[in-house]
């Protein structure tokens, strides 16, 4: 079996609220094979969107490992973690989280601007994401211009134009209805099976966690 | 690392999203480094006399006050002292004319050779000669005719206040200044017209003058020189104070201290205003960029990239606004310059008081955007992420 892309070692982890400790996670320990697509489900206040934030590397754990792409997360600092967001992390969130003042073109470059490439390559991997997603014609328009659907497409172009490891999605259709959700999930399932992405996704719906290979259940901070 | 011109795109981007909150800013800011530059130039014409001294001119005056007259019988004692390469002498006249409004400085002088002691003063081609033979022949500073349609050849009436009566005097010719720094609002004329004048009507006016400019002939000896001629009548019923032409403005200048500092303090206050209203609204533009910064911290921009987002839209705003500002400042400052020329003969529209404009405008760019660029940078992603749900 090879070694896991994803390995959550008893991790556990609270927050702080004025003089509250409110434990959310407590010894979790979970791996996650590449090219693995996990659906995480659970009730509100599960800890689901605290884990899939300690594998992005956008939050630390209070105690255990979280160790991602063979890189234990605890051993980067901040500007080290930032960089390594920038090469592992594609980062799918529920509202999109377009800058409204790029277009699509402008927002699916923005993780391109922290690389090596010229103007003209990255131009031919904004255009090459958003032929992905089937966004070819909305280049040039704004977020405000387009459905939700379309603007979740273009978070997913955003999310897969630096070519990560693993993308995590955050109720990635949420926000959205049954036909844009479909689209959505049917655009994960080709990352996945044409592309070979490591996908972790959090969702409330069951529809979508039909979709991915396995699915696990938070409940409480513990999987079950 | 990161694409200039990507973040320059969107700091631009940014910059226009609330269109009707920056055209304000920038209006704001525009008024703001307005006004200071106003306040800049007025006190640097108050100084224009300072900065247009020569270093070769004492100024000798009565050491009781400037208003105490001296007696002529100094001149040749002064041009004996070593180092003196010539003496003249120039007395204030105070006359009204037409109206106390109408205030222009009138003084008399040693005929033609004054213009040998001043050069950066020129007199017009054959104006020197009509002033020899015009026993009350005045020459009159361009700018001064201009103000009051003045014609060579007119007759010009002064009512006397420290010298009495009705005084007609002929314009004989004009002058111009060397450079624009130069006072072209003086009206000068015959000490020798006063002098017949008082001998008909009060004798025991007779002989003096209101002080004496001293050439010298080594700038780096004025001090000594200052010394000696104060020396000369050191225990007298005339005893003198001798200072450098520089020395000698910035006691003028001093009188109106009090002004000046407050000037300087509004200047730098109307500054300190529009830092905190600047502030205020690059705080408020970063707190609802919070969201969008966790994002893309999310996506691998680490602080200095939120700094150059925030500082840059920040700068660029201010620049905008300093740039209007300075725009706005040179025909202002030209109208000001023609509206107070009867107190600021030299109204300086400086390179320095734009580059201290511009420097001003850029610090308050700068400096706006401390505390918001501090702050989203220290939000962690997730406190930034929570704030969008």
């Amino acid at each position: 079996m090879s070694e896991p892309v994803i390995d959550v070692r008893n991790v556990v982890k609270a927050y702080r609220r004025d003089r509250l400790e409110i434990p959310v996670l407590s010894g979790l320990s979970l791996a996650v094979p590449p090219g693995d697509y996990m659906a995480m489900m659970g009730p509100s206040g599960s800890g689901k969107t605290t884990l899939l934030n300690l594998i992005a590397g956008i939050d630390r754990p209070d105690r255990g490992d979280v160790i991602v792409a063979g890189t234990n997360l605890a051993d980067l600092g901040e500007s080290d973690l930032a960089k390594w967001r920038a090469r592992h992390i594609g980062f799918i969130f529920q509202f999109y989280n377009l800058l409204p003042a790029l277009t699509a073109a402008g927002n699916v470059e923005l993780p391109l601007l922290l690389t090596k490439l010229s103007r003209r390559e990255r131009r031919e991997h904004v255009l090459a994401a958003l032929e992905l997603v089937g966004l070819s014609d909305r280049v040039n328009h704004y977020p405000r211009q387009l459905s939700g659907g379309q603007e979740q497409r273009v978070a997913i172009a955003r999310a897969i134009v630096t070519d990560p490891t693993v993308i995590v999605a955050d109720e990635p259709t949420g926000d959205l209805d049954k036909q844009s959700a479909a689209d959505i999930l049917d655009l994960l399932g080709r990352l996945n099976t044409e592309f070979k992405k490591t996908i972790v996704m959090v969702t409330h719906d069951p529809r979508a966690a039909e979709r991915a290979h396995v699915v696990r259940h938070l409940d409480k901070g513990e999987l079950e | 690392m990161m694409r200039g011109m990507g973040i320059f795109r969107l700091v631009l981007r940014n910059a226009v999203r609330h269109r009707l909150r920056t055209a304000l800013t920038i209006c704001g800011i525009a008024l703001a480094v307005l006004a200071f530059g106003v306040l800049r130039t007025v006190i640097a014409a108050w100084y224009s006399g300072v900065a247009t001294a020569a270093p070769d001119r004492l100024v000798t005056r009565s050491r009781i006050s400037i208003t105490f007259t001296l007696p002529v019988s100094q001149k040749e004692k002064i041009a004996r002292i070593p180092g003196v390469v010539g003496v003249t002498t120039g007395t204030w006249f105070g006359g009204v004319y037409k109206d106390p409004k109408n205030f222009f400085a009138q003084i008399a002088v040693e005929g033609p050779q004054t213009f040998s002691f001043w050069p950066e003063l020129l007199a017009d081609p054959g104006a020197l000669e009509a002033f020899t033979a015009t026993r009350n022949g005045a020459v009159v500073g361009v700018d001064l005719m201009d103000r009051f349609g003045w014609k060579v050849g007119d007759v010009i009436r002064l009512k006397g206040t420290i010298y009495p009566g009705d005084w007609d005097f002929v314009i004989c010719g004009t002058y111009h200044g060397r450079d624009e720094r130069a006072d072209e609002t003086q009206f000068l004329f015959n000490w020798n017209y006063i002098e017949q004048r008082m001998a008909q009507e009060a004798p025991m006016r007779m002989g003096q003058v209101g002080w004496w400019v001293i050439k010298i002939d080594d700038p780096a000896r004025a001090a000594s020189i200052c010394q000696a001629v104060d020396a000369e009548f050191r225990n007298s019923s005339d005893e003198t104070l001798t200072e450098t032409e520089a020395a000698f403005q910035q006691s003028f200048i001093a009188m109106a201290g009090t002004i000046i500092v407050a000037l300087r303090v509004i200047s730098f206050l109307v500054i300190g205003v529009i830092l905190l209203v600047a502030a205020n609204t690059m705080a408020m533009t970063a707190r609802e960029r919070i969201p969008e910064y966790a994002v893309l911290k999310t996506l691998g921009f680490q602080g200095p990239h939120i700094l150059g987002l925030i500082a840059g839209e920040s700068v660029m705003i201010a620049t905008l606004g300093g740039i209007l500002g300075m725009l706005l400042m040179t025909p202002l400052l030209r109208g000001m310059g023609v509206a107070l020329r009867a107190w600021f003969p030299s109204f300086p529209v400086e390179p320095r008081t734009y580059a201290m404009t511009l420097a001003a405008a850029l610090a308050v760019g700068i400096l706006a955007a401390v505390f918001p660029s501090w702050r989203a940078m220290r939000v962690s992603i997730v406190d930034g992420l929570r704030r969008i749900d």
